[in-house]
């Protein structure tokens, strides 16, 4: 294989990516992916805001209207936001460490292509009689009911196999970050950015695994004849509940520290100051993780857990408020002082600061366990999740898009569009949500497909579905930025930004396949701002040129994906019809035999050799 | 790859090495008797019909307990420098899984 760069046909570019084990263009996939299925929840999120834009629509009725709301909040969190996340952890950390590429190229590969067709899995359900309609938490007292067709298969098996690839990618994270940053980069000289993916690949270590736990038993409960949740069987529906929370609370925090630390990076780099107070910074990221391990029954005030399990949880969601505010506080003094450059990131960073603050008072209102009862299950609940969803994690994904682009494609995405988007959907999001609140507290419940007129509602959902419709017009800004900054965008060098402290940051837009000819040496938290102020234009080396070893590409990971994608639709059919059983049988064997190859085939990787990257590094600097 | 190997060199320092692997061995081999000797006594509490079940059942369990730590620390050389990671999250795993089934048995099935 070679590595220098030549124009290819579409087949080959494709057959590159089925391939690739390359952590740059593994984000590209994650990117791609989380943003089509980013469209698509948004889509079905526009569904829901029209059919509740006047009372007795009928646009969405009843079970449709559950699909496509099930359908939302499903694809939004797990095949959107998650594989978002994802893509700037790939595309980003080992850049930020200082390595050639995460510790497990062949996993990280398989970890994306398990996650898409889990996906990809979940929404053939659109297709196949319909979709999951017992909403995104799929509680087994509403989803064991759901007879009329397999869409809660269709959640159990995708998730399943989606959070597979999800825990593939923690421990990749980890075992990267652990052992292959560069010589001198100590823990507390990590960039804030790969401090959040390391805490957040720890909590899902440690989160997915009740929820695997919960799909298998859900999925021995639809498909096998199992009766964990059954209580006329001696099964109880309320495990579901736990297990699903238990994973489900830190999963917020798997979704918001990760956007944390793409602020904390905006913060800095265009306050053109050092991040006010890393340290505690640090021990607040990992004070969240830990606290929110034990906060998960706030989701569950109204189940009849008896006063004292509601008083402990309640108490014990309050102190999160601590070191998320300060947090806050800390970003705000990053800013006091700093010689601030409003660029579109900066925009996203600023204003999440208030947004993500109004969505953490609602929360600490729901976490008072007596007042819970009051806004449970209403639009107050819905108005709060997506105050800290939209607000933090969508605002960061949108910043990060921004802000890294040129460092994935080399191409400067264009500010004046960056800014009408941000814009656009800064008012959209509140114009949608905020008058959510008042209509929960005025009793609206959530998940409900329509209500009557005169009961003071009309006014408040229409104003909620125009400002859907602005983050939909933001979206296409967006996309257009998108399209005309890869047909004719400005191309920029290394430090894209021009005030850039990390060490992405040092190397060319894009980076080379190998990312850094010689391994850095890292002498202080923003090691490459560190250079700069004493007037250097590159990162101390701190090893001679030499070869760099690679590894090898590999379409087994799509392989052993797919056996899993074609085993989930045997196994879902398997009690209708007699081709089900073979063909999930087959479906595991193709995985199991791919993997049985993985083992015997050995696979020793390939050089680049001296003299190229001498070469390449001379183009590099030319160009 | 250079930079990923451990600079030590093997010739170094041999008698110390010798030395410390023989206490090594010595503590396996210490360890290993003291394992059989917790297995039998283990059937051994099963075996005894006085003991009631209340006593027998966390008495096993805490032997168990004493033989996982043996196995991680003595076989597996989680003592060893260079393990503090791993220990980390292993740890962490069971204070969350401890957690739970605290949990469960406090809220679900009381």
């Amino acid at each position: 294989m070679s590595t220098i760069a030549r124009k290819k046909g579409v087949g080959a570019v494709l057959w590159d990516y089925l391939t690739t084990v390359d952590h740059k263009k593994i984000a590209h996939l994650y990117l791609i992916s989380g943003g089509f299925f980013f469209l698509l929840g948004g889509l079905e999120a526009l569904f829901i805001r029209i059919q509740l834009a006047k009372p007795n629509n009928d646009f969405l009725v009843g079970g449709l209207y559950n699909e496509v709301l099930t359908m939302h909040g499903t694809t939004m969190i797990f095949l959107a936001a998650m594989p978002l996340v994802f893509a700037f952890m790939n595309a980003v950390v080992p850049l930020q460490i200082g390595a050639r590429d995460v510790a497990f190229p062949f996993l990280n590969a398989l970890g994306f292509w398990m996650f898409f067709f889990g996906g990809l899995f979940l929404n053939c359900s659109w297709f196949l009689g319909g979709a999951p309609d017992a909403g995104w938490t799929s509680y087994a007292s509403l989803s064991l009911d759901s007879k009329a067709h397999h869409g809660i298969d269709f959640y159990t098996l995708g998730l399943q196999i989606s959070g597979f690839g999800t825990i593939m990618g923690a421990i990749n994270f980890l075992v990267t970050i652990i052992n292959m940053r560069a010589p001198g980069m100590t823990f507390m000289r990590m960039p804030m950015f790969t401090w959040a993916t390391f805490v957040t690949s720890a909590l899902i270590l440690f989160a997915f695994p009740p929820l695997t736990v919960g799909l298998i038993f859900m999925m021995m409960d639809r498909l096998f004849g199992g009766n964990f949740f059954n209580p006329a069987a001696g099964g109880n529906t309320i495990i579901w509940e736990h297990l699903f929370w238990v994973f489900g609370h830190p999963e917020v925090y798997i979704l918001v520290l990760p956007a944390f630390g793409i602020f904390s990076e905006i913060f800095a780099t265009f306050s053109r100051k050092r991040l006010f107070g890393y340290s505690s910074m640090v021990f607040a990221t990992v004070l969240i993780a830990f606290l929110g391990f034990m906060v998960w029954a706030h989701h569950m005030f109204t189940v009849g857990m008896g006063p004292i399990a509601n008083a402990i949880f309640a108490v014990a969601t309050m102190t999160i408020a601590v070191p998320t505010g300060v947090k806050i506080f800390n970003w705000l003094f990053t800013m006091w002082g700093g010689s601030i450059k409003f660029t579109t990131p900066m925009h996203y960073a600023v204003a999440f600061i208030p947004s993500f603050v109004m969505g953490g008072v609602t929360g600490v209102m729901l976490a008072s366990a007596a007042a819970d009862y009051q806004y449970h299950d209403s639009y107050f609940v819905v108005a709060h999740f997506h105050y800290v969803i939209v607000g933090g994690v969508v605002f960061a994904l949108l910043a990060g898009t921004h802000y890294w682009w040129p460092k994935m494609f080399g191409r400067m995405l264009n500010e004046t569009l960056g800014k009408m988007t941000f814009w656009l959907f800064f008012i959209g999001f509140h114009l949608t949500f905020f008058i959510q609140h008042f209509l929960g507290l005025t009793g609206m419940p959530r998940r409900v497909f329509t209500y009557l007129p005169n009961q003071g509602w009309e006014t408040g959902n229409f104003v909620s579905t125009v400002g859907a419709f602005f983050m939909a017009a933001a979206t296409i800004i967006l996309l257009i930025n998108i399209v005309v900054t890869t047909a004719k965008g400005e191309k920029v060098p290394g430090d894209a930004w021009g005030d850039g402290r990390t060490l992405e940051w040092a190397i060319a837009s894009p980076p080379p396949v190998y990312n850094f000819a010689q391994t850095p040496l890292v002498r202080g938290l923003d090691a490459f701002w560190l250079e700069k102020m004493e007037g250097k234009k590159e990162l101390t080396p701190a090893e001679p040129l030499g070869d760099i070893h690679m590894p090898n590409s590999s379409f087994l990971p799509f392989v052993i994906a797919f056996g899993l994608f074609v085993a989930a639709f045997g196994f879902t059919y398997h009690n209708d019809a007699g081709w089900g059983l073979p063909v999930g049988i087959l479906g595991l064997l193709i995985t199991l035999g791919s993997m049985f190859l993985r083992s015997v085939i050995d696979d020793h990787g390939f050089h680049i050799h001296k003299e190229e990257v001498l070469e390449l590094e001379k183009k590099e600097a030319n160009a | 790859m250079a930079n990923q190997t451990n600079s030590g060199n093997e010739r170094v320092d041999l008698a110390y090495r010798r030395r410390k692997n023989a206490e090594e061995m010595r503590h396996q081999m210490i360890a290993f008797v003291l394992m059989i000797l917790l297995t039998l006594i283990a059937f051994a509490a099963v075996g005894y019909e006085e003991f009631s079940h209340w006593f027998v059942v966390p008495f096993i369990l805490l032997l168990a307990a004493v033989q996982v730590a043996f196995q991680l620390y003595y076989f597996m050389h989680m003592s060893h420098k260079g393990h503090e990671f791993p220990a980390m999250f292993i740890y962490g795993g069971v204070a969350v899984m401890l957690l739970l089934v605290w949990a469960f048995t406090t809220v679900i099935w009381w």
